[in-house]
């Protein structure tokens, strides 16, 4: 970018600049650290000029939004034309109840909606299955059959509005609870769209909600994929997450790199059963965190966006819609505090504000409270007017990439690239993502990381205000969120209704056509279906999968 | 005390939020303890049977889903069941504040919620458990 002599000059006045004028200072008034560690332990400068990153191009590196390769933002126009989509990650109790809650998140100028299940849902069991004893409706909402969804979206019109659905291990089911919720109200399926998570390679790494061993998860991932392009063609069938692997105590380098290794993987698989790169790659999204060291997180962001082009481009993508990278954000559940929980807003608006300048397609902007409980209603309404406020109030959506340019960021960007592809050739050498699961080694990095940076929040070098520093002695209270502790009760009654009311044989059939697809190699979606049509619950559906692909056992190492 | 402190680390439900689960251990073996990890989904009943065949001083159970009120309390009611009441139990994890008093009278003697610095709970277990 920058002409050789130029970068000469600048190199020979940037050594006089550090002997003349920042050693002399820096002997005077030491610094506050010895040395300043961003949260991937890397270590940062006082200072950063174009001599840092003077081997640019800037046709290759940087480029235009819009254009390969994707740095500076996926669209030309990004936020001046559409904002990202407000989309707040809600749910508890029964469908009833988060159906209100949707509702009043809407009344508030929500754009998006997105649910989170509770854990029976998530590991596919009903709500009066043993294992789900006490879970009922404790971190999201209980769905058990197509009866709970067209409970949750009673009212809520699926062809306006588009859903994210944070699901994975039964994905396939719960997908098909909602595709059969817009069938029975003659909504065509070209009409809706969201986003299924359906990453279950993050699940065996990070969140931990896997039921099937890592193979047969691929097989069913595919054949969503491949009945995605078909039949629902606006949605995006996974949600290739970071997020869960940040908050599991990753670096940001291991977000990024991770996170993008099984997003090749999820392409290699879906190549090798034969589909077609540009036919399913345009509906692969991301989701990464937004957390506390605001120049990284923007820098992750950009040089997601750029490894995926490169990469998406050498695995024989030729559509640019293959090429680029939609990533929908949330800020960092794990950097909030239950002490003083107020000054979490504004932890949150910092971290929304990075997602933003790091040119996200939609953002969950996390509540006050929620290192006590799930949100309240006030508490998610600040969440979301947070976003309001960066949207329309601050400007920074004025412009596409705003930040691009700066000496800093463009060399962290780099730098992040750099390490991330360094994981990479780990990863191949250990045989790839799911060997290297199998042994363990994500699981470990990320054990490593959270308890590295545990013990220097232990030692006080990193500071968490209100919990190792400007802590107070009478702690402040929020009001938090009550749920109807009637909930449990009227969804078991729900399902009793269900399982007496419907037509036994019918679903008996289509439970069995499932197995023996599923035994086969035919796609399973159609199959689901059916047996979701018939009202077969999730546990019984999932049931006949378990059945055929077993249940994966992951070793306990900490 | 010449005996290692021994202690079982356990996820209780469905919850899958390992990260403290794994910090903790990791600190409680720092701290020259001996420490069991149960890994995932263990059912109440498979928790005080481990605790029974280790033969452990301590239970530490984490838990960030919500179930708190309804599974530690399984647990020490089975303890109880099972002559185990000499046990530490202490639980962490997603605990609102009126739910900590229920879960001591439950008897988890001590509760540690987000923030909590690993040296408190090392202290806690040393001058609580039973030699």
């Amino acid at each position: 970018m920058y002409d050789k002599d130029m970068i000469a000059k600048i190199e020979k006045r940037r050594k006089e600049w550090e002997t003349t004028c920042y050693e002399p200072l820096k002997a005077k008034i030491p610094e506050r650290e010895e040395k300043f560690q961003n949260l991937s332990w890397n270590d940062i400068g006082p200072l950063y000029t174009p001599a840092d990153v003077k081997d640019h191009d800037y046709f290759e590196k940087i480029g235009f939004p819009g254009e390969f390769p994707y740095l500076r933002g996926v669209h030309s126009t990004l936020h001046r034309s559409r904002l990202w989509t407000m989309r707040q990650f809600a749910g508890f109790g029964t469908a009833e109840e988060t159906n209100l809650r949707y509702k009043y998140l809407l009344e508030h100028g929500e754009t998006g909606l997105s649910v989170a299940f509770d854990y029976p849902t998530l590991y596919g069991y009903d709500t009066d299955h043993p294992l789900s004893r006490g879970e009922f409706g404790k971190c999201g909402v209980a769905i058990s059959s197509l009866k709970d969804m067209e409970l949750l979206f009673k009212d809520i019109p699926v062809d306006k509005i588009t859903t994210s659905m944070t699901i994975n291990g039964p994905a396939p089911v719960v997908w098909a609870f909602y595709i059969a919720n817009a069938d029975n109200q003659n909504i065509p399926r070209t009409a809706i769209g969201g986003t299924i998570q359906n990453d279950v390679l993050k699940e065996y790494i990070a969140q931990k909600s896997f039921i099937f061993p890592p193979e047969p998860s691929m097989r069913l991932t595919v054949d969503t994929f491949e009945f995605g392009f078909k039949e629902i063609p606006r949605w995006n069938t996974v949600s290739i997450s970071g997020y869960h692997i940040r908050e599991a105590g990753s670096t940001a380098v291991q977000e990024l790199a991770f996170t993008l290794a099984d997003g090749f993987e999820f392409v290699r698989a879906a190549v090798a059963r034969g589909l077609d790169i540009d036919t399913f790659a345009p509906r692969l999204s991301f989701f990464f965190n937004a957390h506390n060291d605001f120049f990284e997180e923007i820098a992750k962001y950009r040089a997601a966006r750029r490894i995926w082009a490169k990469g998406m481009k050498e695995l024989g993508a030729k559509k640019p819609r293959s090429m680029l990278m939609r990533f929908h954000t949330q800020t960092a559940g794990v950097s909030l505090t239950a002490q003083q929980p107020e000054i979490n807003l504004v932890r949150v608006a910092i971290q929304a504000l990075a997602a933003v300048l790091g040119g996200t397609q939609s953002l969950h902007t996390n509540s006050m409270d929620e290192a006590l409980a799930l949100p309240s209603e006030k508490a998610v309404r600040l969440a979301l007017r947070t976003q309001q406020i960066i949207a329309e109030e601050t400007g920074v959506a004025s412009t596409v990439d705003p930040l691009g340019g700066s000496y800093y960021l463009e060399w962290l960007t780099d730098k992040m690239e750099d390490d991330t592809m360094r994981y990479f050739d780990r990863i191949e050498q250990l045989g790839g993502v799911i060997p290297a699961i199998e042994k363990g080694f994500f699981q470990r990095e990320i054990a490593e990381a959270s308890y590295r940076l545990q013990q220097e929040i232990e030692n006080g070098k990193r500071v968490i205000v209100g919990v190792n520093k400007y802590q107070m002695d009478d702690e402040i209270e929020i009001p938090i969120l009550k749920m109807d502790e009637r909930g449990e009760e009227i969804q078991i009654n729900r399902l009793k209704k269900l399982r007496a009311d419907r037509n036994q044989n019918k679903m008996d059939r289509a439970l069995a056509a499932l197995k023996k697809a599923a035994q086969g190699d035919e796609n399973t979606m159609p199959y689901i279906l059916n047996c979701v049509h018939a009202y077969a619950t999730l546990g019984e559906t999932t049931d006949v999968l378990r059945e055929v692909f077993g249940e994966y056992k992951e070793p306990a190492i900490f | 005390m010449d005996k290692k402190i021994r202690v079982l680390v356990a996820k209780p439900g469905l919850d899958g939020h390992d990260r403290g689960a794994k910090v903790v251990a990791r600190a409680l073996r720092d701290a020259g303890m001996e420490v069991i990890y149960t890994g995932l989904r263990q059912t109440p009943d498979m928790i005080v049977k481990t605790a029974l065949q280790e033969d452990v001083d301590v239970i530490g159970l984490s838990l960030l889903s919500g179930a708190h009120m309804t599974l530690f309390r399984d647990i020490t009611e089975d303890l109880k069941k099972n002559n185990m009441e000499d046990v530490l139990v202490i639980g962490g994890g997603i605990i609102p504040e009126e739910d900590i008093e229920p879960l001591h009278e439950a008897g988890i003697k001590g509760v540690f919620g987000p923030g909590t610095s690993l040296d408190d709970i090392v202290k806690f277990i040393k001058e609580n458990v039973k030699g």
